[in-house]
């Protein structure tokens, strides 16, 4: 067998009080797609990270096609032929995409400061017809679509061939997390191609992707390497299992904590609720209880969850809480009225990054915190180690910078920041296991049915329909701005992800 | 079959101005057309040639700004740096002080000290990392106590005749510094479409992050954006002596601000990544074309001020608000 296109032998690297690599290691073979599994916080990007240099391993050795070589930037791993597309996407908007595929390297394109754009536009269009792209060198990146930047990424990354007498490495760190599932078809079928002159290792939470893609896969758990899995033949569920590290509970869900619901009063009850994007929603959710919410993008589910927290205009239409009519009109009568939103966007709307845990949490109840005007810190202090206590939060502290923790957790301190005030009564939960991985996303099923079994009310916008199946009592099915269809969701008497999907379309 | 990749070849919007460009020309237009009717004084030959001689030095400068705007940095240090190379420029050509007569070389010593002041606030962004704002505010400062040290409480009159010339000679109905001004514009408009420089800062403002993913040092770019503003903020203070026959510290006074309506007003936003010198050349006109229209019409000129700031607030607000709908967050 050849020598392997990239090597990693005991790779360490410690952060304060994390030992985020701890002896990794890993083979990739030349002309392979290689997949990454593993939880948050397991170390793939911090491994990823040391692979293109922008992270110094403390100890262990990186082999490129049997030579030992130092990597201390993107430039030097681009020597060498590694090269990574970024899980954000990272072109530049505000050029063209011509300049994002040499951005860095641009060669002949530049010479002595000034720009030639006709060699630029010849360089660009040749590292796209090696991918089969038609999109127009000199169209502004910020025109094109998610799936067009994603090739112009592709093409960028090619680039590091002209560094590099070698086949390249490509990375792809979680490339679908942005694409429709027609665009990640595109998408699977460039890696195809790519293998014929690269080896590419492939990093997604989604495991059946990546046991689609992929031919053979690695799997990381807690800085280590725990093992790797043929993808021809394989399951989700084993991977499943190595990259958490037990069997696991079959009980993902935590269906046996599900709590018996009663329907005398409802806890929120929506009228003929009527806004830009939705008409005449119709809802109640009884104490206790988790209604689901399902439909494609473009449904409006997203609109009338924020529209219940007062963040959405509405024109019609009346809500009310434990039969007391509220007035949606801020976001603030929405908190008053026990109301909690964990948005989507959990990094733009859900936190305030360099902030620390004990603030986060304590954003929206001060009174909590307080006594009289002022901030209390011991009463905080307490509060909010009782709390990262009871959620088992993993942090060094709560001064920490909520930006610093993995996604698990710092999705449990937005979860707590609605709960510090005692007062909570119905939870809007817009996608809140997105970007997680398997154990923190079964970390916060459980929390969901514990505060359901303590009647706190829920309207869940799942991630998936087996998300949405496994939690709720019931489901919504809306299309086009309208409630659709209502689906029981008992324990035992679930519906398939079939049986939604007729109604959606 | 497996190479047939779909992807729409997109024509429509390659390069081209979009909807949002097109705003600050057509208010241009409009107002221009405005004031023109309501005022036969406004549309009068000699009051077009005053609009544009008036806005000559205001161009050059922000020339200079655009840059440092496109980069999403600020500079507040226009005042400053025109008031010390306005000292240094009237005490190095012919003037009533001293015995120098360097000409030519003492302006392009004067643009050359433009130079560094704008390197000293790239370098206090960039290795002292004091925020843009208030770097250029505090090499504002210096440059106005070095034009007030050059100063020494005896105002020097230029009596050099090139420099005087400038402001009194025409060519085809415009002064000169109106030509040095056009000359600004396409030569910030070549380096802005045409070199690194240009291209990196505006993609600088864009997304930095990823330069840096991509192995570009940026802070020398950073640098360089704040020394090359530095030079049109010093030849400004050349052309604003050459206006008064004299080398006042005050010079600059005012253009810091104006420069900064100019370029938003043109459609550069703070926040950087989009806009240009076209855009701010356009600004500019429009800014001077309002000012003077509003004389010309019959408002007091002490309201001038006020109105200027209006209009950026409105500029600010009418260039944010479509965006604020697409991201939701906006500080």
């Amino acid at each position: 067998m050849s020598v392997p296109a990239l090597e990693v032998r005991g790779l360490v690297k410690h952060y304060p009080g994390v030992k985020a690599l701890d002896g990794v290691d890993l083979v990739v073979r030349q002309h392979e797609v290689l997949g990454l599994a593993g939880e948050n916080g397991a170390g793939k990007s911090t491994l990823l990270k040391a692979l293109v240099g922008l992270v110094t391993p403390d100890a262990g050795e990186i082999y490129v096609r049997g030579e030992p070589v130092r990597l201390r930037s993107v430039v030097e791993a681009a020597g060498h032929g590694i090269g990574m597309v970024f899980q954000e996407q990272s072109l530049v908007p505000n050029l063209t995409a011509a300049e994002n595929i040499v951005l860095g390297s641009e060669g002949a394109a530049v010479r002595r400061g000034l720009y030639r754009w006709d060699t630029m536009r010849r360089l660009a269009q040749e590292q796209l017809d090696k991918i089969g792209s038609h999109i127009d060198p000199l169209a502004r990146t910020d025109s094109l679509s998610f799936a067009d930047r994603q090739m112009v990424e592709i093409a960028k990354v090619l680039r590091i061939e002209q560094r590099s007498q070698h086949p390249p490495v490509v990375i792809l760190d979680e490339p679908t997390s942005v694409l429709e599932s027609k665009e990640i078809e595109t998408l699977f079928a460039q890696i195809r191609r790519l293998r014929e002159f690269a080896s590419v290792i492939f990093v997604s939470h989604r495991l059946d992707e990546v046991l689609d893609v992929c031919d053979r896969v690695a799997v990381l758990r807690g800085g280590q390497s725990v093992g790797e899995v043929t993808t021809e033949g394989a399951v989700p569920r084993e991977l499943h299992r190595m990259m958490i590290g037990s069997t696991g509970s079959d009980d993902h869900y935590h269906e046996n904590a599900a709590v018996a619901v009663s329907s005398e009063q409802p806890r929120l009850s929506v009228r003929g609720l009527s806004g830009a994007t939705f008409k005449d929603i119709d809802l109640d959710v009884a104490a206790g209880e988790i209604v689901g919410i399902v439909g494609v993008h473009g449904s409006g589910r997203e609109d009338v969850c924020r529209a219940l927290f007062g963040a959405e205009p509405t024109t019609a239409g009346e809500v009310r809480m434990d039969g007391k009519r509220i007035d949606l009109t801020s976001t603030r009568a929405a908190c008053a009225a026990g109301i909690g939103y964990v948005p989507a966007e959990r990094k733009t709307e859900g936190m305030v990054g360099p902030m620390s845990v004990a603030d986060n949490m304590t954003l929206t109840k001060q009174k909590a915190r307080c006594t009289g005007p002022f901030v209390a810190p011991g009463k905080q202090a307490g509060l909010v180690d009782r709390w990262i206590e009871r959620l088992s939060i993993r942090t060094p502290g709560r001064d920490t910078a909520i930006g610093r923790l993995s996604g698990g957790n710092q999705q449990k301190v937005v979860l707590a920041r609605w709960l510090v005030g005692g007062d909570i009564r119905l939870l809007l939960l817009d996608h809140p296991t997105r970007g997680l991985d398997i154990g923190a996303r079964s970390e916060v099923y459980r929390l969901m049915r514990e505060l359901a079994a303590t009647g706190v009310a829920t309207v869940l916008l799942a991630d998936s329909l087996e998300e949405a199946i496994g939690m709720a009592d019931r489901i919504l099915v809306m299309t086009d701005g309208r409630v659709a269809t209502e689906v029981a969701c008992p324990n035992g008497g679930k519906p398939s992800p079939l049986d939604l999907v007729k109604e959606m379309v | 079959m497996t190479n047939e990749v779909v992807a729409a070849p997109r024509r429509s919007s390659r390069r081209g101005a979009s909807f949002r460009d097109a705003g600050p020309p057509v208010a241009l237009v409009v107002i221009f057309a405005v004031f023109a009717a309501l005022s036969p004084q406004f549309r009068s030959v000699e009051n077009v040639q005053n609009i544009v001689d008036a806005a000559a030095v205001l161009a050059v400068v922000t020339c200079g700004i655009t840059f440092v705007l496109m980069m999403g940095s600020i500079d507040l240090s226009a005042a400053g740096v025109m008031g010390a190379s306005a000292l240094t420029v009237s005490l190095l050509v012919a003037n009533n002080r001293n015995d120098n007569d360097f000409g030519l070389l003492g302006i392009l010593v004067a643009v050359l000290l433009g130079c560094a002041f704008g390197c000293l606030s790239g370098l206090a962004l960039v290795l002292l990392k004091v925020p843009s704002f208030m770097a250029t505010l505090g090499v504002s400062a210096v440059g106005l106590g070095v034009a007030t040290l050059m100063f020494a409480g005896v105002q020097p009159n230029i009596t050099d005749a090139m420099l005087e010339s400038w402001a009194v000679e025409r060519f085809l109905g415009f002064s000169y510094l109106t030509w040095i001004a056009v000359a600004c514009i396409v030569v910030g408009w070549l380096i802005q479409r045409y070199t690194r420089l240009g291209r990196y800062a505006f993609a600088i403002g864009g997304a930095e992050e990823v330069l840096t993913l991509s192995g570009v040092k940026v802070k020398p770019y950073k640098v360089a954006v704040f020394t090359l503003a530095g030079a049109f903020y010093g030849l400004g203070g050349v052309m604003v002596t050459s206006q008064l026959g004299a080398g006042l510290v005050q010079a600059g006074d005012g253009y810091d601000f104006s420069a900064i309506t100019a370029a938003v007003v043109g459609g550069t936003l703070l926040t950087g990544g989009r806009g240009g010198i076209l855009h701010s050349a356009v600004g500019v006109v429009l800014v001077m074309v309002l000012t003077n229209g509003l004389v010309q019409v019959g408002v007091s000129p002490y309201w001038q001020g006020g109105v200027e700031g209006l209009i950026v607030v409105a500029a600010v607000a009418a260039a944010v608000i479509p965006q604020r709908r697409r991201n939701q967050v906006v500080k």
